[in-house]
C-alpha cells in the first residue's frame, strides 16, 4: 500500500477511536447537526412542496366567480374550502356565466353550513358526472356510494369526512348553522342521509359535504336575498329563480382567452362580481405576500446551521487539552504536524458528515410532521419525498462548515508541543 | 562506522526569570550497532533531553546528530518525524499508550507512520512478548507489566537500528523489572536493534556491561567534556 494510503488509514483510526471515546458528546453534537441539516432540508421544501400545492398543483377549476372582493378570499374559500365567504352573488350570473361560449363547465356554489366542523357544500350533479379534480380523473365512489339525488336531502362525503365522522352509508346527520364547526351552533332539523364516499383524492375536496344546491337553499333558517329582499322557502313550494343566490360558481374554460375576456368584462366593467383568475396566479400572489415569512423561516434555520457548526467545534475543542498527551505520542511515534491537523479536521468532518445523514431522517420526520398538519387543515397532499436540492446542498454545506469549525481545534493539535507533553520527563 | 555519532551537542532551556539554563552540552558520544549500553543520571540530568535530542523529538540549539550516517539535526521537524518513524523505536517511562486503542492497534499506529502496516509482524511481536491473548485489550485493560511489553513490541515494531529506553522500568516493581529488561534486551539482540537506556536505578544499571555516567559526558550538569 502507498505511504499516502497508510496515513489515511491512520487517520480513519485515530478518527474513530476519538469518536468512540467521546461518545456522549461526539452523539449530542451528531444530533444537533441533524437537527440543523434536517431543519433546512424541510424549510426549503415544505416551501417548494407548499407552494407547488396550493399555487402549481392542478386544482380542476380555472377561475372562480364570487361577490366582489378579494379575490385571494374567493380562492381559499371555494377551491381550498378554508375561509369565510365573502359574499353571495345572484343565481342569473351563474346562469350567465354558464352559457358563456368560452365556459365549459360551471358549478354553483352554496355554502353556510358543517357537519363537525367539515364544510357543507351545495352544488349541481355535474360535481360527479363532469368535473375532473385533476386531468382525466373524476371523483370515484366507494363500493355501494352513488351521486346524491339532487331533489332529496342526500349526501356524499369526501374521503376524509367518511374517516373522521365516521358516517357511513345509509347513516344520517343534521348539519349545523355556520363553516366553522365551533360549538354552539344552531344545528338545522333537516336530516341527510349519506348516499356515497368518495375514494381518496389527496386534494381540499376529501374534506367536504356535498349536498344538492336545493337544499342549501331550503335548509331551515337560511335566507334567500336575490332580489335584495328577503326569501325563505317553504316546504312544497318552487323557489323562483331571481330569489335564488349561490356563494360562488366554479369554472372551467375553455381557453385563456376566454379568462382574459371575462376578467376584463366582470373585473373592470361590472360592479357587482369578482372573477379570480387565473386561480394559480391567485395563490402565487399570496405566498409572495407572505415571502418574508419564508425568509425569517429560512434565516432561522440557516442560524441553526451556524449554531450546529459552532457546537462541532465547541465539542473538539474542548477536548483538546485531554488529548494533547494524545498528540504528543502520535507525533513521537511519527506522525507529522499536519497528519495530526487532518485527524481534527476530518473528525470535525466526520460528525457533521454523519450529522447530515442522520439529519435526512430528521428532514424526512419534520416534512411528514408538516404534510400531516397540512393534509388534516387543508385537505392539500404534500409529496415528501419529492427532491429539491436542498436534499443535496443543506448536507453538503454543513460537511464544508464543518470541516472549518474543525479548523480552530486543529491549530490547536497542530502547535501541540511534543517533548513538554511527553511525561514524565526524567 | 558507529550507528550514532554525537558531536558538540549543546541545548539549553528559557527559564522562568528568562534567563537561557544550559541542559546538555555534549562534546562527544557514539553508539556502535547492536550495542546495549545502559546511560545512569540523576533526576534532571537531562537525560530525556538527550534522547529527545536523539529521537528529533527536540532541535538541538547546536553541535550534530549522526544516525547511520544520517545528520538528523540538519533536518526539518517534518524530516525528524519521518526519519524517527522509520529508524527509532522509543520506549517510554511511563509506556505512553494510546489508551483508547487495542494493544495490537498501538504497535500497529507507529507503523502507519513507518514502513507501513504490517498486523501480522504487529502480532507476531506481540505473541512474542506473552500477548498473543491480549491483542484486542485496552491499555486499561492490562496490567502495568503488561503495558510495558505493548510498549516495547511498539517500539521495535518498525524494525529500528536504534532503541531508546527512558526509563523503562520505573514504573515496575523489581521483579518485574528484571524480567522486562531481559525481555527488552533478547528482543533488541534478535532484532539486530542497538539499546540506549538511561536510567537512575543502580539494578538495572548493573545488567548492563556498557555503562555511562550521563553527568561524566554533559558539561552542562558538571560534567567533563570530553
Amino acid at each position: 500500500m502507498s505511504p499516502v494510503f497508510d496515513r489515511g488509514r491512520a487517520l480513519w483510526l485515530i478518527v474513530r477511536r476519538s469518536l468512540r471515546q467521546h461518545l456522549l458528546s461526539t452523539s449530542i453534537t451528531v444530533l444537533s447537526t441533524a437537527l440543523a441539516v434536517g431543519l433546512v432540508m424541510a424549510v426549503f421544501a415544505i416551501s417548494e412542496q407548499s407552494r407547488r400545492a396550493f399555487a402549481g398543483g392542478q386544482l380542476g377549476f380555472d377561475a372562480v366567480l364570487g361577490a366582489r372582493g378579494s379575490q385571494l378570499q374567493l380562492v381559499l374559500n371555494t377551491v381550498f374550502h378554508l375561509e369565510t365567504s365573502p359574499g353571495n352573488i345572484p343565481w342569473s350570473m351563474y346562469e350567465d356565466i354558464a352559457k358563456d361560449p368560452g365556459v365549459e363547465l360551471a358549478l354553483p356554489y352554496a355554502v353556510g353550513d358543517n357537519y363537525q366542523g367539515f364544510r357543507i357544500v351545495g352544488t349541481s350533479g355535474d360535481i360527479f358526472d363532469r368535473f375532473e379534480f385533476q386531468e382525466d380523473r373524476k371523483f370515484q365512489f366507494q363500493a355501494g356510494g352513488r351521486a346524491f339525488d339532487s331533489s332529496r336531502r342526500e349526501a356524499v362525503l369526501g374521503s376524509t369526512v367518511a374517516e373522521k365522522t365516521g358516517l357511513a352509508l345509509g347513516e344520517t346527520f343534521q348539519p349545523s348553522h355556520g363553516v366553522t364547526g365551533k360549538s354552539g351552533e344552531t344545528v338545522h332539523e333537516e336530516e341527510y342521509v349519506v348516499v356515497g364516499v368518495l375514494e381518496p383524492t389527496q386534494s381540499p375536496s376529501d374534506r367536504v359535504i356535498w349536498i344538492p344546491i336545493e337544499g342549501v337553499f331550503r335548509m331551515g333558517g337560511h335566507v334567500l336575498r336575490g332580489t335584495g329582499e328577503e326569501f325563505r322557502a317553504e316546504a312544497g313550494q318552487s323557489i323562483p329563480d331571481e330569489h335564488k343566490e349561490v356563494s360562488a360558481v366554479l369554472l372551467k374554460l375553455r381557453n385563456s382567452r376566454a379568462g382574459l375576456s371575462l376578467r376584463n368584462l366582470i373585473n373592470r366593467q361590472g360592479k357587482e362580481a369578482t372573477l379570480a383568475w387565473p386561480i394559480a396566479q391567485v395563490m402565487v400572489e399570496l405566498f409572495q405576500k407572505l415571502g418574508w415569512v419564508q425568509s425569517v423561516l429560512q434565516l432561522v434555520a440557516w442560524l441553526v446551521v451556524v449554531v450546529a457548526a459552532g457546537s462541532i467545534l465547541a465539542s473538539i475543542y474542548n477536548t483538546m487539552n485531554e488529548r494533547r498527551r494524545e498528540f504528543a505520542i502520535l507525533r513521537a511515534l511519527g506522525a507529522k504536524r499536519r497528519t495530526v491537523f487532518a485527524a481534527i479536521v476530518l473528525e470535525a468532518t466526520t460528525i457533521a458528515g454523519l450529522g447530515a445523514i442522520v439529519g435526512y431522517g430528521v428532514g424526512l420526520a419534520i416534512l411528514f410532521g408538516a404534510a400531516t398538519v397540512i393534509r388534516i387543515e387543508t385537505g392539500v397532499a404534500m409529496d415528501i419525498f419529492a427532491f429539491h436540492w436542498a436534499l443535496v446542498w443543506a448536507p453538503a454545506l454543513m460537511i464544508v462548515l464543518g470541516a472549518f469549525a474543525g479548523m480552530l481545534p486543529a491549530r490547536k493539535a497542530y502547535a501541540t508541543d511534543v517533548a513538554s507533553h511527553l511525561i514524565p520527563a526524567s | 562506522m558507529p550507528l550514532l555519532e554525537i558531536h558538540g551537542l549543546q541545548k539549553s532551556f528559557a527559564a522562568p526569570d528568562g534567563s537561557v539554563l544550559p541542559v546538555l552540552s555534549i562534546a562527544h558520544f557514539e553508539l556502535g550497532e547492536k550495542r546495549q549500553v545502559a546511560l545512569e543520571g540523576r533526576s534532571g540530568s537531562g537525560k530525556t533531553t538527550f534522547l529527545h535530542c536523539i529521537a528529533g523529538i527536540s532541535k538541538p540549539d547546536g553541535g550534530r546528530i549522526v544516525i547511520q550516517g544520517q545528520d538528523v539535526s540538519r533536518l526539518s521537524e517534518s524530516g525528524r518525524d519521518a526519519f524517527r518513524a522509520q529508524n527509532i523505536g522509543y520506549v517510554f517511562q511511563t509506556f505512553n499508550l494510546l489508551q483508547g486503542y487495542t494493544a495490537l492497534e498501538n504497535v500497529l499506529l507507529g507503523m502507519y507512520f513507518g514502513p507501513g502496516p504490517d498486523p501480522d509482524r504487529a502480532t507476531s511481536l506481540l505473541e512474542r512478548l506473552g500477548l498473543g491473548d491480549r491483542l484486542g485489550f485496552r491499555p486499561s485493560q492490562l496490567s502495568i507489566g503488561q503495558q510495558q511489553r505493548v510498549a516495547v513490541a511498539r517500539a521495535l515494531a518498525n524494525h529500528p537500528k536504534l532503541v531508546l529506553a527512558d526509563e523503562p522500568t520505573g514504573n515496575l516493581d523489581a521483579g518485574h523489572a528484571a524480567e522486562a529488561l531481559d525481555l527488552m534486551r533478547s528482543i533488541c539482540r534478535e532484532q539486530e536493534a542497538a539499546l540506549l537506556l538511561v536510567s537512575h536505578d543502580p539494578a538495572v544499571l548493573a545488567q548492563f556491561d556498557e555503562r555511562l555516567s550521563l553527568s561524566k559526558i554533559n558539561a552542562a550538569v558538571g560534567g567533563v567534556s570530553t
